[in-house]
């Protein structure tokens, strides 16, 4: 007998900076279908008011490394969607 | 070791970190909040951070410059309300002979505004108030690089965004 997989996850949202100030918060959870990529929960994101102005191709972080569109999003995962980075 | 601070940095204390009697070349950088942006007279900055990640990048970076060159390294960069002339970021690296010192000194900088997050709000001088985009003036935007899992992360993680809101 096989153990199917989960058919969604669930993963915690940051936002930062001139994002968090357009979406008028710093985080929130999505739930995305199996199997997710950080395109995948951005795309989702977009769909609500707080990603409604969020760019096409957003700096994004997966558990807190860079990460890709295509960079694949598991149960759990902290997804950072960060603005252009001015440190320094 | 965290990289991250409240407080005024300490580039003796950095210094100090990574002074060793085998290294006879120590490289320093330090940079300070300036007055003007786009010729409009700022006030002072407000740097905020993803604290968790601002640490890690931070420490990846200690790290690959350290494999890169045989230099020890140390660096901090200052998070809340910086008035003019304050230091933001400082770093030092020391290495046996001087060519060493500056090409990690120079490699840490590099990365940490190219990859550490942190950001900062300028405080003009008119009362405005507004988030720096370091990209201004706008460049366009470069398609996604094609990886299959498991492939490396970007050695830019600026490549592969696009900007806007």
């Amino acid at each position: 007998m096989t153990v199917s997989a989960a058919s969604t996850v669930t993963v915690r949202v940051l936002l930062f900076g001139s994002y968090a100030e357009a979406a008028g918060q710093t985080s929130l959870t999505l739930t995305v279908p199996a199997p997710a990529t950080v395109a995948s929960v951005l795309r989702l994101l977009r769909a609500q008011a707080a990603g409604a102005r969020l760019p096409e191709r957003p700096l994004c972080a997966v558990n807190l490394a860079h990460a890709r569109l295509d960079t694949p999003v598991a149960q759990g995962d902290e997804i950072a969607i960060l603005p252009p980075l001015a440190g320094g | 070791m965290s990289f991250l601070s409240d407080q005024p940095l300490d580039l003796g204390a950095l210094v100090a970190r990574v002074t060793a009697p085998e290294r006879g070349g120590i490289a320093c950088f330090v940079g300070v909040v300036r007055d003007h942006h786009e010729g409009r007279r700022v006030l002072r900055l407000e740097y905020s951070a993803y604290d968790a990640m601002a640490e890690a990048e931070c420490a990846r970076i200690a790290s690959e410059a350290e494999a890169k060159w045989d230099v020890r390294v140390a660096l901090a960069h200052r998070i809340g309300t910086l008035e003019i002339g304050e230091p933001a970021v400082a770093m030092a690296a020391a290495a046996a002979h001087r060519d060493a010192a500056f090409a990690a000194c120079r490699y840490l900088i590099e990365q940490v505004k190219r990859r550490v997050p942190i950001w900062k709000r300028e405080y003009f001088a008119d009362g405005t108030v507004s988030w720096v985009d370091p990209r201004q003036p706008a460049r366009p935007a470069e398609p996604p690089a094609e990886a299959g899992p498991g492939a490396p992360p970007p050695t830019d993680p600026m490549g592969h965004t696009d900007w806007g809101v």
